[in-house]
């Protein structure tokens, strides 16, 4: 694969709680669903520039709502959500398509476009910013050269594995470098060979300085990362450790206590 | 540079899915074959309803002997009286030469002309003839009409016909009218479903386009140019064939049914027309109307 070099990137260590303005801030920020389900509660995050930052937890916990409210594809109950300092729910309807193009996002089940081909679809996130021609003639190809899909351009979707898919995902989602790149369980159909190859893939775009928050609940792979792990359960944050394991320190027996415990069987020795 | 783009993410769309288009043209062909039928069967109806209603009269018989300027007096107080149209004056002579042509035996016999000179009155309304009866000849309290105008002998209106050809035109016109209605109702909800349908089978993809950031005119406007296209083929399609009809069906029959040469139809290329442009708006509007509730992303 060709060396993403779009821009320098940063080291490493970066220390990105005290790099100026955080990218994504969760100001004890609640979701209520209608019908009283709750997404999340009071939550509070900062995720500073260059962060490669896990959402784990398991289903239902409140990792899509965060995405999902990252994209104002839902709107908060209450507190404030920021982006690069903009407020979330004071943003006008109007500016929502804006704010989407300077996010890029990976799903689970890919969502691409069935009716264009590989090439069309990464050039569809070029094409509604208005780029001109030539700059698409020029990026598409460049993009799928670095996501290994240069031999692809003129297949439909539904002529690619599962892997490949989510590499066009990941292309169209990273090909105008938008800042920040949202990513919701992009591992969640493959298979583990497959989910490095992704994680790698994302990880090379957080090394160009682009901030990644990625929902999972891969445990291989969060605790092969060892990055920012923030754990969610029933919509609160119980846990937001750098280097972090998906569950840290739980031995045998302890996962033994817990399994029974959640079985109903045990007694109650729930660790959490 | 933007519209040519717009222009060939539709074509794109019509020619990857072609399936739902397809049904969305083929509904507003029907709707527009229906349509362009009954229109023209609608006004044919109504304007035959009209005509015979015109032939309601209120006849004006004057006194015999009655003078040329007593004619003249006459002839502009009717003129002056409110919801009259036409007033023809039928001589004693004219009255006789027409009388004479349904019954030529008795005329013959009987030698002298006893027909008056009388006034043919058309009302601009029909169904307000009885009115002008009223005021012309007025009921005294024994029900006995008694004319106005002194040279005026008598009015009549023959009841009976008058009222028989109101009420038969008046539920004929009711009826069509009903019926056309219904017939616009049902195309509007066929049309809107279909077009719904086809719509709704692409939401995701409408979906997609919202969250990588595009607006929602980005997202509409093909929509709509594809509503454009599809509506215009449907127009062209329906225009043809009822060209195909009415050259092979309705004009060589035109002569023998008086219905079918109605006057005061439609122009058929100004129904042509019509046509067209309803099939392009509904189609188009209809697309991007039904897209708003799916981009709600």
């Amino acid at each position: 694969m060709a060396p993403l070099a779009t821009r320098p990137a940063p080291s490493e260590q970066a220390q990105p709680r005290s790099s100026g303005v955080p990218v994504v801030e969760f100001d004890d920020v609640s979701k209520v669903y209608p019908g009283g389900h709750v997404g999340l509660e009071r939550v509070s995050v900062k995720i500073g520039r260059g962060e490669f930052v896990f959402l784990v937890g398991p289903t239902g916990c409140g990792k899509s709502t965060c995405i999902r409210l990252l994209m104002k594809e839902l709107e908060a109950t209450a507190g404030d959500i920021l982006i690069s300092g903009h407020s979330l729910p004071e943003m006008p309807r109007r500016k929502v398509p804006r704010l989407r193009r300077n996010i890029g996002v990976v799903f689970q089940d890919y969502k691409l476009l069935p009716n264009r081909t590989v090439y069309a679809n990464v050039a569809y996130a070029l094409e509604v910013i208005g780029e001109n021609r030539q700059s698409i003639r020029r990026k598409v190809p460049d993009i799928l050269r670095l996501v290994g899909l240069s031999t692809k351009l003129h297949n439909y979707p539904d002529e690619l594995s599962g892997g490949e898919q989510q590499r066009v995902s990941i292309a169209r989602a990273f090909v105008n470098h938008p800042p920040l790149l949202l990513c919701d369980e992009p591992t969640g159909n493959l298979d583990p060979e497959t989910s490095i190859g992704i994680m790698q893939l994302i990880y090379r775009i957080n090394r160009t300085g682009t901030t990644v928050v990625v929902a999972t609940h891969d445990k291989e792979m969060v605790d092969k990362m060892r990055r920012r792990v923030i754990e969610l359960r029933e919509g609160r944050v119980i846990r937001d450790q750098q280097s972090g394991l998906y569950r840290p320190d739980e031995s045998t027996s302890e996962f033994a206590v817990r399994l029974r415990g959640e079985l109903g069987i045990g007694v109650e020795g729930h660790p959490n | 540079m933007r519209l040519g783009f717009f222009f060939k993410e539709a074509l794109r769309a019509l020619s990857r899915s072609a399936a739902p288009s397809l049904a969305a043209l083929l509904t507003i062909l029907l709707t527009a074959l229906v349509l362009g039928i009954f229109i023209p069967i609608v006004q044919a109806t109504t304007g035959t309803a009209n005509e015979v209603r015109n032939r309601v009269v209120v006849d004006v018989f004057l006194k015999s002997g009655a003078t040329k300027q007593e004619i003249e007096d006459t002839r502009g107080a009717l003129l002056t009286s409110p919801n009259v149209e036409k007033v023809d004056f039928i001589s004693k002579a004219q009255a006789l030469a027409k009388e004479r042509k349904r019954n030529k035996e008795a005329y013959e016999l009987l030698g002298t002309n006893p027909l008056p000179d009388s006034f043919r009155v058309t009302p601009e309304d029909p169904g307000e003839v009885n009115a002008i009866v009223d005021r012309l000849a007025p009921r005294n309290p024994e029900g006995a009409r008694k004319p106005t105008l002194a040279s005026v002998d008598e009015v009549r209106n023959r009841e009976e016909e008058t009222d028989k050809i109101l009420n038969a035109t008046s539920l004929v016109k009711g009826v069509t009218a009903g019926l056309a209605l219904l017939l616009v109702l049902c195309s509007v909800a066929l049309i809107a479903n279909t077009i719904r349908l086809s719509i709704y089978s692409r939401r995701r993809e409408v979906e997609v386009m919202k969250l990588v950031g595009a607006t929602n005119w980005f997202i509409r406007w093909p929509f709509m140019i594809e509503g454009v296209i599809v509506g215009l083929f449907a127009g062209v399609l329906a225009i043809l064939l009822l060209t195909i009809a009415k050259a092979t069906v309705v004009d060589p029959l035109a002569d023998r049914f008086a219905l079918l040469a109605a006057p005061d139809t439609i122009d058929f290329p100004l129904l042509a027309l019509l046509l067209l442009v309803c099939c392009v708006l509904v189609s188009a509007l209809g697309s991007g109307l039904t897209l708003r509730r799916f981009l709600k992303v």
